[in-house]
């Protein structure tokens, strides 16, 4: 099961925060803080995977982003490392050529496409074409008229 | 009231403040404007709103009071405000919050949505943060919706009851039927959340996966039907079909062959059929051979089955993708224990990942090699972790150094060698061995009696290099205080000989004394050697005299203490010196967490010394070297010396006293009771000789206390000077002589001298004493003894 996914910036700036399991705030704050710290310090051509404390920690870099997830103990690194792939497949989709920017102004679309991959720490849908195709059909449910009006051209 | 901007407009507002502060002071006019807005009425703007609170929210800042506003929105009608209010129940509430449980209802009724996105929303938001209540109140629901017609909600249901089976464990039972139909789905999604709940079943319940190892068949095929599957569009990745569904299949069949033959026989098969069709040049196929690796080396797979997976192990230690290394090195540990062999057979691969830049790698390294270290390739392994030590980072430098110590003793293949790996080792990390390697590797030294004159040797011209090694130094003390004779007679068949004079020795643990990168015990391991070294050198004993007492004013009390005992056996006792200072005998090796024969041994010499400096009138009994005494049980040595009517054989030994301990004594003295003859005692003479007169009176104290007083004369004709009485008493008696009122005694009697000695006699034995008398008489010394075999005034 994954505990956690976490996006930020090199300059170690929180750009998405997902929780699978109930924790405090404080825990929370404390968990980011530990790994921007792990995460930043590592080399260049490092392994992309940490130990810490009881769970495994995989991280990539994509561009001037960091994606960290935290998975027990049990879990196959390498898998893990295909399902952060996946989901900045899934972004680059939806924004066409994803960048940190789009994740910035577009946060909560990033937390959909999120709500459609992941659930409960697992796996929801294995395939690239339903996840997008259920977050296209989500966002013609949301559109109407008055936020097709507000909507910058972003 | 502030207008409220779009949500884009505020964050790129606050991208665009310079400082924290500014950045602050958007962030709060935000806050204050989106909590008025929350206390309007509907407005349109709300998921605006909210969305921008969650976006303060993910900065840090406080957003508490968004709460009740996510609840209000997850209840309204209209999709786009269900959306954000569920993300804001996600975000800011969880299970220990009370606003959680008033989503309940609204979970509910979303729950029977007719749109399937609703659902989906109130399903994902169940899944992420259901409490446990809230999963008992809607675990019906959600077994309904594990057998809808619509895979879209089947798939999410089958997580949702995931995470209800997590929380409640009992529901589980709840699910089964539901899951073991879900097997039989075609669509991808949904099969994959079936076999996430039946691993979950099955992991928390024997008896669940009793019943589920039925489906291994079932799961065979479908895992059959996925590799050998032509190309698939929607699910290929690098030439994999659906390599998500394919792990999880194999974890599965793992959890259900894992301690089952029937089972392991079945996928046999297909795990050997995945093992070696499963292309392994992009990460995803290595994924899915990791999997089935764990997977063969778990159940009770057949012996060429398992062969094979140690062969991808051994392919993964070779490929140039640091992940893959570190995954094989993860796994090799998983199996060395049991088969060793196979691991061993890389031995070469996993000694050189030692030297691979990574750290993690290099972690994973050094557990293993560790780990593989056994009696035929201790010298090279030993080699090879020695060489890591030196370029070791800070974090594993501690656990390499215990690793290399456990193993050099379990293997070593001679002492020699033993000793020299403990010296390298302590050379170069000398600062994370832990506490117990000192006295270990003493304990070692002395018992290597052929290669004291090479240890000592070899440590010396470590210390002359280097300081700085507390643990190094405390040892190369040790070793020179007791062999340092070895050192100077300048021979040595091992090493080559060189000449050291002693000043050089003195010189060198001068400099450990004086050093400030020394600490307190290191300091006191020189001073003792100094010491020792006394009764092994001939021409600088004066050196090391004004060495001893320069620290006798030294602020850190123990070496103060030290120097001043030590100072005391050079004037006081200095016939003792010799025996106190004699070499070390063999020593038992106490079990750890014992004071170890090295700390016992110290300490038996302290406390001799202490025993000569009291200036009390207990003479100290003098030390009894029995060299063939295990044990040095402080209070045995004390004790075994005093038997009270003993002479022992040595130059001027003084006589026994009894039992009594220092501390005993001294309750004595706080506690003594005033002498207050009430009546005169009645008194005997017990000593008469050359004039010289002794008496003795008693009176009973209390139950088992007595007060003694002696009382002298001199009848002669001469003075008498330097007059002492000293008494022993039988084993179990205490005793305490108070000062005497005199220690002169002129002649004709003109002035007498009392005594007074308080005994305790808690065991009512037969009080015997025996008193000697000692003066000094026309320049000449006299002694003479006295046995008093019944006190009188007693009943």
């Amino acid at each position: 099961m994954m505990r956690f996914l976490l996006l930020f910036s090199r300059q170690g700036r929180l750009r998405l925060q997902k929780w699978f399991t109930p924790m405090t705030e404080r825990e929370k704050k404390k968990i980011i803080r530990d790994m921007t710290t792990l995460v930043l310090a590592r080399q260049p051509r490092s392994c992309n995977f940490i130990q810490w404390k009881d769970l495994k920690i995989i991280y990539k870099r994509y561009a001037s982003l960091y994606f960290c997830l935290g998975v027990e103990n049990q879990e196959n690194e390498l898998l893990a490392l295909e399902v952060i792939h996946r989901y900045v497949e899934l972004l680059d989709k939806y924004f066409g050529n994803v960048c940190e920017l789009d994740i910035i102004f577009n946060f909560e679309k990033a937390y959909f496409i999120l709500d459609e991959f992941l659930m409960g720490g697992e796996i929801q849908e294995t395939s690239k074409q339903m996840v997008n195709r259920s977050i296209e059909a989500s966002d013609m449910l949301q559109e109407t008229l008055e936020e097709y009006m507000s909507k910058p051209a972003f | 009231m502030s207008p409220s901007v779009p949500l884009q407009e505020m964050i790129r507002a606050i991208r665009s403040a310079r400082t924290q502060c500014e950045e602050r002071g958007v962030i709060q006019r935000e806050c204050a404007a989106i909590r008025a807005q929350f206390r309007q009425t509907d407005n349109g703007g709300r998921s605006h709103n909210l969305a921008k609170l969650l976006y303060v929210h993910m900065l840090g800042y406080p957003a508490h009071f968004g709460q009740m506003e996510c609840v209000r929105m997850i209840a309204s009608p209209r999709y786009s405000e269900k959306r954000v209010g569920y993300l804001g129940a996600m975000m800011l509430l969880d299970e220990k919050q009370d606003a959680s449980l008033l989503i309940t209802n609204s979970i509910k009724n979303d729950l029977s949505h007719s749109n399937q996105y609703v659902q989906s929303l109130a399903l994902c938001t169940l899944a992420c943060m259901g409490s446990a209540e809230m999963c008992r109140d809607l675990a019906p629901e959600i077994d309904r919706l594990l057998q809808s017609a619509n895979s879209y909600i089947k798939k999410k249901a089958a997580l949702c009851a995931v995470h209800i089976v997590r929380k409640v464990q009992d529901l589980g039972e709840l699910f089964i039927p539901a899951a073991r139909s879900l097997l039989s789905e075609k669509n991808h999604g949904v099969l994959h959340g079936a076999v996430v709940l039946i691993t979950e079943l099955c992991e928390r319940n024997p008896e669940t996966l009793k019943r589920f190892r039925k489906t291994v068949p079932d799961l065979v095929q479908i895992m059959k039907g996925l590799i050998i599957s032509g190309y698939s569009p929607e699910h290929d990745v690098s030439g994999i079909s659906d390599p998500f569904l394919q792990v999880r299949i194999l974890r599965l069949l793992r959890i259900l062959g894992r301690n089952s033959e029937s089972a392991s026989d079945a996928m046999n098969d297909l795990l050997a059929q995945v093992a070696t069709n499963t292309d392994s040049t992009k990460t995803v196929g290595n994924a899915v051979l990791y999997e089935t690796v764990l997977t063969v080396l778990d159940i009770k797979s057949e012996s060429g089955l398992r062969v094979l997976a140690v062969n991808i192990l051994g392919r993964f230690l070779l490929n140039s993708d640091r992940n893959i290394r570190y995954i094989a090195m993860t796994s090799l540990q998983k199996i060395v224990g049991t088969d060793h062999n196979a691991v061993q057979r890389h031995r070469g691969t996993i000694v050189d990942c030692l030297k691979d830049q990574d750290a993690s790698v290099k972690r994973r390294a050094l557990e293993l090699s560790l780990a593989l270290v056994s009696a035929s390739n201790i010298r090279s392994m030993i080699k090879e972790l020695l060489l890591f030590l030196s370029s070791c980072p800070p974090e594993l430098k501690a656990q390499a150094t215990s690793g290399i110590f456990i193993a050099a003793e379990r293997y070593a293949p001679s002492k020699r060698w033993h000793i020299d790996t403990i010296l390298h080792v302590l050379t170069t990390a000398g600062g994370d061995v832990r506490d117990e390697t000192v006295p270990n590797l003493i304990h070692l030294i002395t018992n290597a009696s052929e290669l004291h004159c090479y240890t000592v040797h070899k440590l010396y011209r470590a210390l002359v290099t280097d300081i700085s090694q507390q643990s190094l130094v405390q040892v190369a003390c040790w070793c020179i205080g007791e062999y340092g004779d070895l050192l100077l007679k300048g021979e040595c068949q091992e090493t080559e000989p060189v000449q050291v004079s002693e000043d050089d020795v003195l010189d060198a643990l001068e400099t450990v004394l004086q050093s400030h990168m020394s600490s307190s015990t290191t300091r006191g391991f020189a001073l003792t050697a100094t010491m020792k070294l006394s009764t092994r050198i001939t021409d600088n004993v004066d050196r090391i005299r004004s060495i001893v007492s320069i620290y006798g004013s030294c602020i850190d009390v123990e070496l103060q203490q030290r120097a001043v005992e030590y100072n005391a056996l050079f004037k006081k006792y200095d016939h003792m010196r010799a025996a106190v200072l004699e070499r070390m005998p063999l020593m038992e090796r106490n079990s750890s967490g014992n004071t170890n024969g090295e700390a016992t041994a110290e300490t038996i010499t302290e406390t001799n010394s202490s025993k000569v400096t009291q200036e009390d009138r207990v003479p100290a009994p003098p030390p009894q070297q029995q060299p063939a005494k295990q044990t040095y049980d402080l209070l045995d040595l004390l004790g075994g010396s005093s038997e009270p009517l003993q002479q022992i054989p040595a130059a001027q030994t003084l006589p026994i006293n009894t039992s009594g301990s220092a501390g005993g004594d001294l309750l004595d003295l706080l506690g003594g009771l005033e002498p207050s003859p009430a009546t005169p005692a009645p008194s005997v003479t017990v000593y008469e000789k050359d004039g010289v007169t002794l008496t003795l009176s008693c009176e009973q104290q209390s139950d088992s206390s007595l007060a003694v007083t002696l009382t002298a004369t001199n009848a002669s004709e001469s003075d008498i000077s330097g007059f002492t009485l000293q008494a022993a008493v039988p084993k179990s008696v205490q005793l305490n002589m108070k000062a005497p009122s005199r220690d002169s005694l002129p002649a004709r009697g003109a002035a007498q001298m009392t005594q007074l000695v308080m005994l305790n006699n808690p065991n009512k034995v037969n009080l015997k004493m025996r008193i000697r008398i000692s003066y000094t008489r026309q320049g000449s010394a006299f002694q003479d003894m006295v046995q008093v075999d019944s006190l009188p005034g007693l009943s």
